[in-house]
C-alpha cells in the first residue's frame, strides 16, 4: 500500500481519513517537545499562560536530537517514549493539539482524549534516528532553549516517515485482542 | 607488574564510543537480516528493512544510529598483575566519554542529581563496574545503554520454589509489560542469583554478549532458548506492530545464592544493542 501524504496543520477531514495501520508521509511544520518542555507547557497553562507555538491543527513530535554535525542539516532525530507525556497530553488535546508522534503505547485517558478531540497518534520507527533525520530540512529552538536536547524546536519535514498509531476513533495498533 | 597509561584506556574509551554509536554491531545485523526472512507480516519486514537501511545512512552521513546515545556503562576487568599510570583510572575513562560524546556529535543525556536534574553537557559521569581477575591484561567491555528499554528493565527476588518456571514467568512477564517502549527487537539480559546488586549487574553484562552466543552453562543455554521461543511467541513483533522477532538473543548469567533467595534481575535492550570490548 502506498503512504498518505499529509501537510501540516493538520485538519479535521484529514485526521478523519487516517486508518489505524496506515503508513503516511508528514510534509510542514511539526513541533518537538519531551519529558521537561512538556512539565514547562502544563506549569505555563496552570498559570494561565500561553504555549510557545500555535497549537491549532498543530502536531508536537517526541523528540530531542543529537547535535547536528557541520555541514549536514539534522542530527540523529528519532521518536522517544510516549507514555511518559501520557499525563501531561490531555490538557494540549483538548487545546487543539491534533497529532502526536513518538513511539509505544498511550494510556486510556489519551485515547479517549484522542477520540473525543478527533486527534491523531503517529509512531515514527523508534532507533531509526538516522533515516528520520533525513526528512528534517530545517530545524530551529522556538523555546526553552535551556533544555538543550529536550528544548522545543521547530522543524520543517519533508515526507517525515509514520504510522497511524491510533486513529481518531481510537483504534489501536499495539491492541492484540 | 605490568603498567599501562591511562590516557590509553581513555583513547580506547573515546573510539568505543563512538563506533559504536555510528556502526551496528555485526551480530546484530545479521540478527535483522535473518529476521527479515522469518518474518510473514509486511509491516515487521518493513520496519526491520528500515533499520538496515538507518545503519547505512548512519555509516554514510556520519550520524549517530539512534538520538538517545545513551548513558555510558563500562565494565573493566583488570588483571591483579597491572598497575595503572599517569592519573586515576576511573577520570581516564569519564575522559573518554565526554571526549566520544563531544567529539562524536552525541546526545549528552546524563543529569547530575536525579531529583534536581541538571544536565551535565558531557554525559558523565559513565557507570563503571571494576573486577579484579587474575593475570596482566585488561578487558574493557562498553555500552551505550538506551533509557526507552532501560526503564521497562525489572528485578524480584522469587522465592526458591518458584524455581525454573518462577524465572520464566517473570522474564516473560517482564517483556510483555514493556511491549513497544523499549524498541523491539530487544535483546534481554538476566541475571540469576547472587544477591540483588549482583543480579542486576550480571543483567546488564550479559547485554554484551553477542546476539547469537548462547552461554557456555549448558542449564543457562537450554533456559536461553527457552525463554526466547516464549517471548517470540508473544506477538509484540519489531516496534511492537506485531510479528515473530520480539527478541533477538535472551542471554543469561547466573551465580550461587542464598539457600533462602531466588533474585532475577531482567535488563532489557532495544535492537540497537550498542556494546564493544577490547583487550589490552
Ligand atoms: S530504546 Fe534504544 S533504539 Fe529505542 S530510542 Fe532508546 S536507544 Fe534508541
Amino acid at each position: 500500500m502506498n503512504p498518505i501524504r499529509l501537510t501540516t496543520p493538520l485538519t479535521f477531514e484529514a485526521v478523519a481519513s487516517l486508518k489505524c495501520g496506515d503508513r503516511v508521509l508528514i510534509t510542514g511544520t511539526i513541533y518537538t517537545a519531551r519529558d521537561a518542555a512538556h512539565m514547562k507547557m502544563i506549569q505555563e497553562l496552570e498559570k494561565g499562560g500561553e504555549i510557545p507555538f500555535p497549537l491549532d491543527g498543530s502536531v508536537i513530535y517526541y523528540a530531542g536530537p543529537t547535535p547536528t554535525r557541520p555541514g549536514n542539516i539534522s542530527g540523529a532525530f528519532g521518536p522517544t517514549t510516549s507514555g511518559r507525556m501520557d499525563k501531561m497530553t490531555v490538557p494540549l488535546l483538548e487545546k487543539g493539539l491534533k497529532g502526536m508522534i513518538g513511539k509505544g503505547l498511550r494510556s486510556q485517558e489519551v485515547i479517549d482524549s484522542i477520540i473525543k478531540n478527533r486527534a491523531v497518534y503517529f509512531a515514527a520507527i523508534g532507533g531509526a534516528g538516522a533515516l528520520i533525520g533525513q526528512s528534517v530540512k530545517m530545524i530551529s529552538v522556538v523555546a526553552y532553549e535551556e533544555l538543550g536536547a529536550e528544548a522545543i524546536r521547530k522543524i520543517v519535514v519533508e515526507e517525515f516517515p509514520a504510522i497511524v498509531a491510533i486513529d481518531s476513533t481510537g483504534k489501536c495498533i499495539y491492541d492484540r485482542e | 607488574m605490568r603498567e599501562i597509561d591511562v590516557q590509553i584506556i581513555k583513547n580506547e574509551v573515546k573510539e568505543l564510543f563512538i563506533e559504536m554509536n555510528y556502526e551496528i554491531s555485526p551480530d546484530i545485523k545479521s540478527a535483522v537480516t535473518c529476521a527479515i526472512a522469518c518474518e510473514t507480516s509486511l509491516l515487521a519486514r518493513e520496519v526491520l528493512g528500515d533499520l538496515l537501511k538507518n545503519a547505512e545512512l548512519a555509516t554514510e552521513y556520519r550520524i549517530p544510529m539512534c538520538q538517545d546515545t545513551g548513558m555510558a556503562v563500562v565494565f573493566l576487568e583488570v588483571g591483579q598483575d597491572v598497575s595503572f599510570t599517569g592519573g586515576f583510572i576511573g577520570d581516564a575513562i569519564n575522559q573518554g566519554v565526554r571526549e566520544a560524546y563531544e567529539e562524536g556529535y552525541m546526545r549528552k543525556s546524563v543529569v547530575s542529581n536525579p531529583l534536581i536534574r541538571v544536565n551535565t553537557k558531557d554525559n558523565t559521569p559513565a557507570i563503571i563496574h571494576y573486577e579484579l581477575v587474575p593475570g596482566d591484561q585488561v578487558k574493557l567491555i562498553c555500552t551505550a545503554k538506551g533509557f526507552g528499554s532501560e526503564n521497562m528493565s525489572r528485578i524480584k527476588m522469587l522465592n526458591p520454589s518458584e524455581g525454573t518456571s518462577g524465572v520464566v514467568d517473570f522474564v516473560v512477564e517482564t517483556v510483555h509489560l514493556a511491549g513497544s517502549n523499549p524498541c523491539p527487537p530487544m535483546v534481554i539480559g538476566v541475571g540469576i542469583g547472587g544477591t540483588m546488586e549482583k543480579a542486576a549487574i550480571m543483567a546488564k553484562k550479559a547485554l554484551t554478549r553477542d546476539v547469537g552466543q548462547n552461554s557456555d552453562d549448558q542449564v543457562s543455554a537450554e533456559l536461553e532458548k527457552l525463554i526466547l521461543d516464549k517471548i517470540n511467541g508473544l506477538n509484540i513483533g519489531p516496534q511492537g506492530f506485531g510479528g515473530r522477532t520480539t527478541a533477538f538473543a535472551v542471554n543469561i548469567n547466573m551465580f550461587p545464592t542464598h539457600i533462602a533467595g531466588l533474585p532475577v534481575a531482567v535488563n532489557i535492550n532495544c535492537h540497537a544493542s550498542r556494546h564493544r570490548e577490547v583487550t589490552l
